[in-house]
């Protein structure tokens, strides 16, 4: 462990750290370019480090990226990356009330906290955690998604019926192109670029960030609020408010951790699932979707402790716990590194001087976030919009068509926007459709499973509501659609009771 | 309006002397200066998959042999459909290829519209098979194929195949499996050959219907109870072939480079002959059998008769798919 510990810590191994960070978090910034891009970019080019180094700059980029998305959702409501999704829904209105610089500062120290619960985790007890990928099959990754989706009562801020609506957009949407379970060809209108379905990051942009752009030139206002005079970074202020929700900030960063173990979850899962846990156990519900701290500190150190957590079960199992983790098992076969429940005994050496990697990383990106996140506040308050809404246009437009080289991706992109721009005009707002278009895949596809396997055994009803964890999964379904209908009856009555006296 | 005319006709012109010129021009020389800068290999999968992984053992030799660089570029979207349609709308200099999928590219045009036709993959050269393998876990009921057939003939359906989507490599050799030894099994279809691997692991499913690959990787937590290969495979050495069990059965995920229609005849036997050159480095072939994939040799000249000869294995289980 102690020559684990000094072999990750040679300048080389932090320099490495500090570059991949940095690298990351630009990366993940810029809408369109996600994690997983920016560790594929790099993996050629650790080819030629010995396999610890090079596992030390992919987890870096990769941890850069996470937390880079939530730059621009924060300060142009644009999920850099789809882990960044519920990081949109409170920290854009708090740059829009001219707490930008807080949101920013915020957001770097829940996500260096998540990133270290889900490295420690990996130190301490990864061989165990492992059980839990294997424990999810169709059937909890089914209700996991319905469970998702409940989250549109929340991400609808007051008009369900039209949440609902987007909701039921979303999964409509996500039914598009060649279907994995069934190969079934659907609503392509022969179109074979359509094949491939609505891409999550093109569907991302087009609906979150052109609403803002097209409102950012048809209003006078600034874009967003920034007070007179400098403020520095707000860090003893965001250190105060971190730990007033520290246990907000803890459940995140488990959820965060549990979540990146299931292989078929991922960062906008995890984000969202805190999200939802910390809006249900806060004191202020209400204040969730108009700019609560608390939004901001559950989803990014959820996403953040996904990193972690998703190398869990692909150093252990070689199951890829997450996009980016498949792409780095990928990067570990070529170096001729065999993953699995040996690796940890074969291995040791390499294991955790990449795990301790990780932790450095982790914690060299509080001061790379905080200088990289105060100049791009600076940036985006100060420029006038004449300039920042065609350079914004143009950085989607590229990130759209980055995404696979397609330029299909660019009119998805636009012709969403456009849609979303005018949705909003009538109260629809694009997170129910975004939840909709991420879980309605993983929804399908663990039905579709979980019946045949249900039917090939004679017990469909068993295999759908008998299994443990199935269960617990369906009665926090049920806590979080009736929550606000208990404390709503118990406010009234209160009321009630203080109108009779 | 007249002098546009003749403008655009004196520039057609000028590009039918060009392509004169071209084709006249000694091709031995054009394939001699053939590759002349960077090479685009597009993966019509994820990074991290077979796909990927294979193509990226033979970067290093490729650039080593043409001294031009490789960039790899993935393409993912409907099981490899996407890119495979878009295929021929691509330069056809030899300087943009594309990684091909046998039986993909046979099957899916057979069951769907997917925008493309399987004699428009202009493929020059199959480089390896990922081998069939039936995987379970460690501690399955299953010791040998034997018992796990034994177990799907007298109930039938009841015995689950998890493999990689459906219409794909996976599907067609459970099927095949089905029509080769009488036993009924029910095919899960997954996102992926991890994911089925995954729910193998967990449990949930009693088999994959997998590649050597994914046995490989699980390491000691399964078991591979038969792969489809003439020979037992290296990273396998415990694991019987199908023909040892009496089942003739070889095969897999044949993958190849394919080309835009139209490129020249010289480029195809160029690239032909260079991926071969890799095929013969013993670097290349260690790599290779160490992860479990099967190094073959199918060269220009015998791509078609290759089609041909697995479409015609295909063709019987590709008619029961599609009455199922």
């Amino acid at each position: 462990m102690i020559d684990a510990l000094l072999s990750a810590a040679t300048p080389f191994n932090i320099m490495l750290a500090l570059i991949g960070v940095v690298l990351g978090t630009v990366i993940g910034a810029l809408p369109g370019l996600s994690a997983t891009m920016a560790v594929a970019v790099l993996v050629p080019f650790t080819f030629t480090m010995d396999p610890a180094s090079g596992l030390i700059a992919l987890g870096a980029v990769y941890t850069g990226a996470i937390y880079g998305g939530a730059y621009a959702s924060i300060l142009v409501n644009t999920p850099g990356t789809p882990a960044a999704i519920a990081t949109a829904l409170d920290g854009f209105p708090m740059a829009k009330q001219g707490d930008g610089d807080l949101a920013v500062t915020i957001s770097c120290f829940a996500s260096a906290f998540g990133g270290l619960v889900g490295a420690l985790a990996l130190l301490i007890v990864a061989p165990p955690l492992a059980t839990i990928a294997l424990k999810f099959g169709p059937v909890e990754y089914f209700w996991l998604a319905i469970f998702g989706l409940s989250l549109i009562a929340v991400l609808s801020k007051g008009a369900t019926l039209k949440g609902l609506i987007g909701g039921f957009l979303g999964l409509g949407l996500s039914t598009i192109g060649s279907a994995v379970v069934g190969g079934d060809v659907r609503y392509t209108f022969g179109n074979p670029v359509m094949l491939g379905g609505i891409h999550i990051i093109p569907a991302l942009i087009g609906l979150y960030c052109v609403p803002v752009l097209l409102n950012m030139v048809a209003t006078q206002d600034p874009h967003i609020e920034r007070a007179a005079g400098g403020r520095g970074a707000r860090v003893g202020e965001a250190l105060g408010l971190m730990w007033r929700s520290k246990f907000n900030l803890v459940r995140s960063s488990v959820i965060g951790t549990v979540v990146g173990i299931l292989p078929a979850a991922g960062g906008a899962v995890a984000g969202l699932v805190a999200y939802s846990e910390a809006q249900r156990t806060s004191k202020q519900p209400d204040e969730f979707g108009k700019g609560a701290v608390d939004g901001v500190i559950a989803s990014e150190s959820a996403n953040s402790a996904t990193v972690g957590g998703g190398f869990v079960p692909t150093l252990v199992l070689g199951i890829p716990g997450t996009p980016p983790d498949a792409i780095i098992l990928g990067a570990l076969m070529v170096q001729g590194i065999r993953v699995g429940p040996q690796l940890f005994a074969e291995q040791a050496s390499t294991v955790y001087t990449f795990i301790f990697g990780l932790l450095f990383a982790t914690i060299l990106m509080i001061p790379v976030g905080l200088l990289i996140g105060r100049t791009a506040f600076r940036t985006i308050s100060s420029i006038p919009k004449a300039v920042l809404a065609p350079a914004i246009g143009v950085l989607i437009m590229i990130g759209s068509f980055a995404v696979e080289q397609n330029a299909t991706h660019v009119v998805m992109m636009v012709a969403l926007g456009a849609f979303a721009w005018v949705a909003l005009k009538y109260g629809f707002e694009a997170s129910p459709i975004v939840l909709g278009l991420i879980l309605g895949p993983i929804a399908e596809q663990g039905f579709v499973q979980g019946y045949l396997i249900g039917n090939a055994a004679g017990n469909i009803w068993g295999e759908f509501f008998t299994r443990p964890i199935s269960i617990a999964i369906i009665a926090f379904t049920m806590l979080t659609l009736l929550w606000p209908v208990w404390t709503g009856r118990k406010g009234r009555a209160l009321k009630g009771a203080l109108q009779n006296e | 309006m007249k002098n546009i005319t003749r403008r655009h006709f004196g520039k057609g012109a000028i590009g039918l002397g060009l392509t004169a010129a071209a084709l006249g021009a000694p091709s031995i020389l054009r394939a001699n200066t053939y590759p002349n800068r960077a090479i685009n290999y597009i993966i019509p999968f994820n990074p991290g998959g077979e796909s990927d992984v294979t193509a990226r053992f033979q970067q290093p030799f490729f650039e080593e042999i043409t001294g031009q660089s490789v960039v790899i570029q993935s393409k993912p979207g409907a099981g490899g459909a996407t890119a495979w349609a878009q295929l021929n709308g691509f330069d056809p200099d030899g300087h943009t290829i594309m990684n091909t999928i046998v039986p993909h590219t046979v099957l899916q045009p057979a069951m769907k519209d997917v925008g493309y036709q399987t004699a428009d993959i202009n493929n020059v050269f199959f480089f390896h098979y990922t081998p069939d393998a039936i995987v379970v876990k460690a501690d399955s009921p299953y010791q040998t194929l034997q018992d796990l057939i034994d177990d799907a003939s007298a109930n039938p359906g009841t015995v689950t195949f998890g493999g990689s989507g459906t219409n794909t490599a996976n599907h067609l050799a459970s099927q095949i499996f089905m029509d080769m030894t009488g036993a009924i099994t029910t095919y899960i279809p997954f996102r992926g050959s991890a994911p089925a691997m995954t729910a193998v692991l967990g449990g949930q499913i009693a088999a994959a219907m997998s590649y050597t690959t994914q046995g490989v990787k699980a390491g000691e937590q399964v078991r591979t109870l038969a792969v489809a290969t003439n020979e037992r495979v290296a990273a396998l050495p415990d694991a019987p072939t199908f023909k040892e069990l009496g089942y003739d059965h070889v095969g897999g995920a044949y993958r190849g480079v394919a080309v835009p229609a139209g490129t020249p005849q010289d480029i195809q036997q160029r690239l032909s002959d260079i991926l071969q050159q890799i095929n013969a480095n013993p670097d290349f072939q260690a790599q290779m059998t160490a992860a479990g994939y099967e190094v073959i040799d199918v060269p220009l000249g015998d791509v078609p008769g290759f089609i041909e000869e697995r479409r015609a294995a295909y063709a019987p289980a590709i008619e029961r798919l599609k009455s199922a």
